[in-house]
């Protein structure tokens, strides 16, 4: 199994430069939980000038929406969403310097271009494994758009949240790097040509 | 001629969505088990292994396998013989469906007016349902909440006749490359050959209700299978994407005559929360 890195946030500058694609890690501090509908008011703020609801500088973005969560739990099952989804509103989000993103599945090439550009890391969570990340999640404040039911801003404090990062700010990207060592194009048939 | 209340239908569907979202079913934990102890890159295991904690801990603690509990499908198979009385039997299972996913403290993500409004129907309902009248006096319930993730990567083609097994191929493989990380790999690849365009589709969907271990009954079918399996995990993607030898725990194919000018393909990917629960009543 993997090593695991321990990072306290907010991520400081030694931290960025020294995390590298496909480096597991376990996270603790502050995160914040947006989704499709509070990326859509917050892109919607910052083009009319108007401030975050949260000041984003130096933060990590959560893409998740969880269960409810039973009586006397601090949240119900909390996995990660599919950030391909948010593509269209994250370089915004970095421009305004948020300097962390967990979700799953991978970034295009505007957003890995502006997570470089930014100085910027991309980590995913396990998707499907909510349950487990819930756990890691201690503290939970609805902060911003509580209309919006399990899309609403929540301040988390976690400890030990496992992630991996799947874009660092050198350019690299994990999901490119991780087909390649074990792809098998002597086993794909005419598929390894076409594609 | 078998009676069997509404109010019956209404109870177990409700006592399947919570358990379905709580208890990943027995050969799908073994199949995990199994990439777990096969896999090659030292990542993809960590992820197997953290797949493999939240099975458990999902169990232990009634804790929702995975925040996404989905759109309820659910397949019912109505014995003709059997008479439903105390009401329909589509408000039974939608009454199931909110009692459910409402007292299991699920989360309830359908949006009424999709192309507008995206109102959240606030417990889960409708469900999409699959109803087939069979033999007998028995009606068997199975439902499958299904995320997001996966589905949303489902794909379909009209092949021409003789691109055949080589054009299936290639369109599968595509499909599962092109879906990355975002149906949450190690999947269950549904494949629909042959019917209609709804028809095909339906069979992709049928297709990973099959348990993981359990072939076509088709030996011809079964080989194809087999050979799909090898090949989507030579594609290197790997548990989450992350690079690996696991992309797919299983490939299941359902078939259907088609037309003569046609070779339809349907896919529907299973994640690999892959929730289904059945009763027979």
């Amino acid at each position: 199994m993997a090593e695991s890195i321990k990072i306290q946030l907010p991520l400081k500058d030694a931290d960025l430069e020294r995390l590298r694609a496909g480096d597991h890690v376990l996270l603790s501090g502050v995160i914040y939980s947006a989704r499709d509908a509070a990326h859509k008011r917050m892109i919607a703020a910052l083009e009319k000038g108007e401030a975050l609801p949260i000041d984003v500088r130096g933060q990590v973005i959560y893409y998740v929406g969880p269960t409810p969560a039973r009586p006397g739990r601090v949240i119900g099952s909390a996995g990660p969403t599919t950030s391909m989804r948010l593509d269209g509103s994250t370089p915004r989000l970095l421009e305004a310097g948020l300097k962390g993103i967990i979700g799953k599945g991978g970034r295009g090439p505007a957003v890995r271009e502006a997570l470089k550009k930014h100085r910027a890391v991309y980590f995913l969570a396990v998707g499907g494994t909510g349950a487990l990340l819930s756990q890691r999640i201690k503290k939970v404040d609805i902060v911003a758009y509580e209309d919006l039911g399990t899309e609403a801003v929540r301040r988390m404090e976690v400890e030990d949240f496992p992630a991996i990062v799947v874009n660092d700010i050198h350019g690299n990207d994990l999901l490119e790097q991780g087909m390649a060592q074990y792809r098998q194009p002597d086993r794909l048939g005419s598929y390894a040509k076409s594609a | 001629m078998k009676e069997i209340h509404a109010s019956q239908i209404t109870e177990t569907i409700a006592r399947l969505c919570e358990d379905a979202t709580h208890n990943l079913p027995e050969d799908v934990v073994a199949a995990l088990r199994r990439a777990e102890g096969s896999e090659e890159s030292p990542l993809a295991k960590q992820v197997l292994v953290e797949i493999l904690d939240n099975v458990d801990l999902a169990r232990r603690e009634t804790i929702p396998l995975c925040q996404d509990t989905g759109t309820t499908v659910v397949f019912a198979e109505v014995g003709q013989d059997v008479h439903i009385v105390g009401g329909a039997l589509t408000d039974a299972i939608n009454g199931g469906v909110a009692k459910g996913y409402t007292e299991g403290f699920l989360r309830k993500s359908m949006a009424d007016k999709p192309f507008s409004a995206r109102t959240n129907t606030k417990d889960n309902t409708p469900a999409v349902i699959h109803t087939e009248i069979v033999p007998g006096d028995k009606l068997k319930l199975m439902v499958m909440p299904k995320g997001g993730g996966c589905e949303n990567m489902s794909r379909f083609t009209v092949l021409l006749p003789n691109e055949g097994k080589e054009g299936v191929t290639n369109f599968v493989l595509r499909t599962v490359e092109e879906s990355g990380g975002n149906p949450c790999p190690p999947v269950i690849v549904g494949v629909g050959i042959g019917g209609t365009a709804e028809y095909c589709m339906t069979l992709a969907k049928k297709a990973i209700t099959r348990k993981v271990d359990e072939p076509s009954a088709d030996p011809e079918t079964a080989e194809f299978e087999k050979e799909l399996l090898e090949k989507v995990n030579a594609l290197g993607l790997g548990p989450q994407a992350v690079g690996g030898r696991n992309t797919a725990l299983a490939v299941h194919i359902e078939t259907y005559p088609a037309h003569i000018t046609a070779l339809p393909v349907a896919v529907n990917l299973q994640c690999h929360s892959a929730r289904l629960k059945s009763a027979e009543l």
